[in-house]
């Protein structure tokens, strides 16, 4: 009996040694940035104010009040309708959701003993993870229909349900190959040792590769995610009601240019405050689950 | 030539396979101006954020706190804030504020047009991850040599220039390649904001003609062949760039 049939050495030694972060890159990834930042922001908004304040004599609102009056627009869209950034978040969740289901059946396509399959799934993948996605968002806003017709009900396809698939196409593609790399990561011997104990290849499968992959494939799929979120934006080229919209609209709406960069600043300063703690937590990940040979 | 066009031509009359962006002269000349925009772009771009990398991750060596501090601030900036929100905010909240120039006609114009912002906020966006790939190269590089390079009288700039940089280059060539391929398909966002690179291109000539199909299957084909070609070329120059003794 070899020792491959053991189950790999637990990895909690790692967090010993990572425990005294080194490298500058470590040391500035602090809670402490985060919040120099949000003062950086809030600083220059409060100077701004003051400055327009001080040219129009005080007769107007102000930059904060007016930036106020349009937060909840453009967090949780226009009242009785669906829309901000809380479709932002929205897309990217069932997006990710698609992708990842996708995603998974691709990549173990991508392993199948059967060379068609196996053949046609790379070059799904290879197609999806190199067009751009802006070109893959208009290819699905363009060429499907408004609505589909099943066994005689007529089922309306919104536009931000459309936008949401065409930004899951490339997701899923990156899903694959997170998939496949995850799958061939993990020693052959695994394989060989669960061959010998008569396991068949779906069982190995579910049973002894897929349980160990999982692991490793979590701070790559968080990785994913926060791009997703940040293409989110993308929907509002193709007409979809998200954060990028309304912030346009209420722009257009207020026709101040001592607006523009607070209005802009804080579109970006939402999308910050929630990538960057998916970033920190995927740093964190990497390195606890990090493979050592 | 004129004879693949009026194949083509024959081709919309016979069988409806719209191909007018290759046949009709005004179109195929505009869709090839678009090609042409999106070169430059990404051209432009990756030289740019090549630079951007490589100065950052040298003052990210810098003994200096608050020029590190800088970097890093850049760096988590645009890396955690999407890159169409930051082209918006460049061209449209930034443009407005800059010095205008009098052109020849006596009118005022702003000094960077929509590419030139394109350009900028594009470079930034890929800058940052360019810094952050090539910090893990330098850090790759051993100590041992770094100290060498110091023994024999280099200083700080020369090591970085002749002795760690070319070693760090070919350590992170693959993530560079990665970045690199990304900000090429970047650059269709680039659309929002006008500049007339191919998407923007394509989108005038499926509305002009309606032949969204054809249009869109002639845009995949050329991205695809696009990073295909950038893909093969820098697949080459990480062959010609081996050192004996690294990697397998």
């Amino acid at each position: 009996m070899s020792a491959s049939t053991q189950r790999p050495a637990p990895l909690a030694p790692l967090s010993i040694r990572t425990q005294g972060e080194t490298g500058y890159m470590a040391s500035a990834f602090t809670p402490k940035a985060f919040s120099v930042a949000l003062a950086l922001f809030t600083c220059v908004l409060l100077a701004g104010e003051a400055w327009a304040q001080l040219r129009s004599g005080g007769e107007r609102p102000g930059i904060l009040a007016t930036l106020w009056k349009w937060t909840p627009l453009v967090l949780l869209g226009p009242p009785r309708e669906f829309g901000g950034f809380a479709l932002n978040v929205a897309v990217s969740f069932l997006a990710m959701a698609i992708g990842t289901l996708g995603g998974v059946i691709l990549g173990l396509a991508q392993i199948s003993i059967f060379a068609p399959v196996r053949k046609t799934a790379w070059g799904l993948t290879q197609f999806f993870r190199n067009a751009p996605w802006l070109v893959l968002l208009f290819f699905v806003m363009l060429l499907t229909p408004y609505s589909v017709r099943i066994a005689g009900v007529t089922i309306p396809l919104p536009a931000w349900l459309k936008a949401t698939v065409g930004l899951s196409l490339p997701i899923m593609a990156n899903i694959a190959e997170i998939v496949r790399g995850a799958v061939n990561s993990i020693p052959t011997a695994q394989w060989e040792s669960a061959e010998s104990l008569a396991f068949t290849r779906q069982q190995t499968l579910w049973r002894i590769i897929l349980p160990q992959c999982v692991k490793r494939m979590i701070p790559p799929w968080m990785n994913w995610y926060a791009i997703l979120t940040m293409a989110t934006p993308l929907v509002s080229i193709v007409g979809v009601n998200d954060a990028m919209t309304l912030t346009q609209d209420a722009l257009a709406a207020e026709q101040l240019t001592e607006l523009l960069m607070p209005m802009y600043g804080l579109l970006l300063l939402f999308f910050f405050v929630y990538c960057y703690p998916i970033a920190r937590w995927t740093i964190y990940l990497e390195r606890k689950y990090a493979v050592r040979i | 030539m004129d004879v693949v066009w009026d194949f083509l031509r024959s081709v919309h009359d016979v069988y409806g396979i719209n191909l007018v962006h290759f046949y009709d002269g005004f179109e195929r000349g505009r869709l090839l101006r678009g090609m042409w925009t999106t070169l430059k772009l990404a051209v432009i771009c990756i030289l740019l954020s090549v630079v951007i990398g490589i100065i950052g991750a040298w003052l990210q060596g810098s003994r200096f706190r608050i020029l590190k501090a800088i970097v890093q601030g850049y760096i988590q900036f645009f890396r955690n804030t999407p890159p169409l929100v930051q082209m918006y905010f460049f061209y449209f909240a930034l443009g407005p504020q800059m010095p205008r120039l009098i052109n020849e006609h006596g009118i005022a114009q702003p000094i960077f047009g929509s590419f030139e912002w394109a350009v900028l906020s594009l470079s930034f966006f890929a800058g940052a991850f360019n810094v952050e790939i090539f910090r893990s190269g330098i850090e790759a590089v051993q100590k041992s040599t770094v100290e060498a390079a110091d023994s024999l009288g280099f200083n700080r700039w020369q090591t970085y220039r002749w002795v760690v940089l070319p070693l760090a280059v070919r350590v992170c060539l693959p993530a560079l390649n990665n970045n690199l391929v990304n900000l090429a398909k970047t650059t269709t966002q680039a659309y929002a904001i006008a500049v007339p690179e191919t998407l923007f291109v394509a989108s005038q000539i499926w509305s002009d003609r309606i032949n969204v199909f054809e249009m869109m299957v002639t845009l995949l084909t050329f991205y695809l062949l696009l990073v295909s070609i950038f893909v093969w070329l820098m697949t080459r120059l990480e062959r010609a760039l081996y050192v004996p003794g690294f990697g397998k």
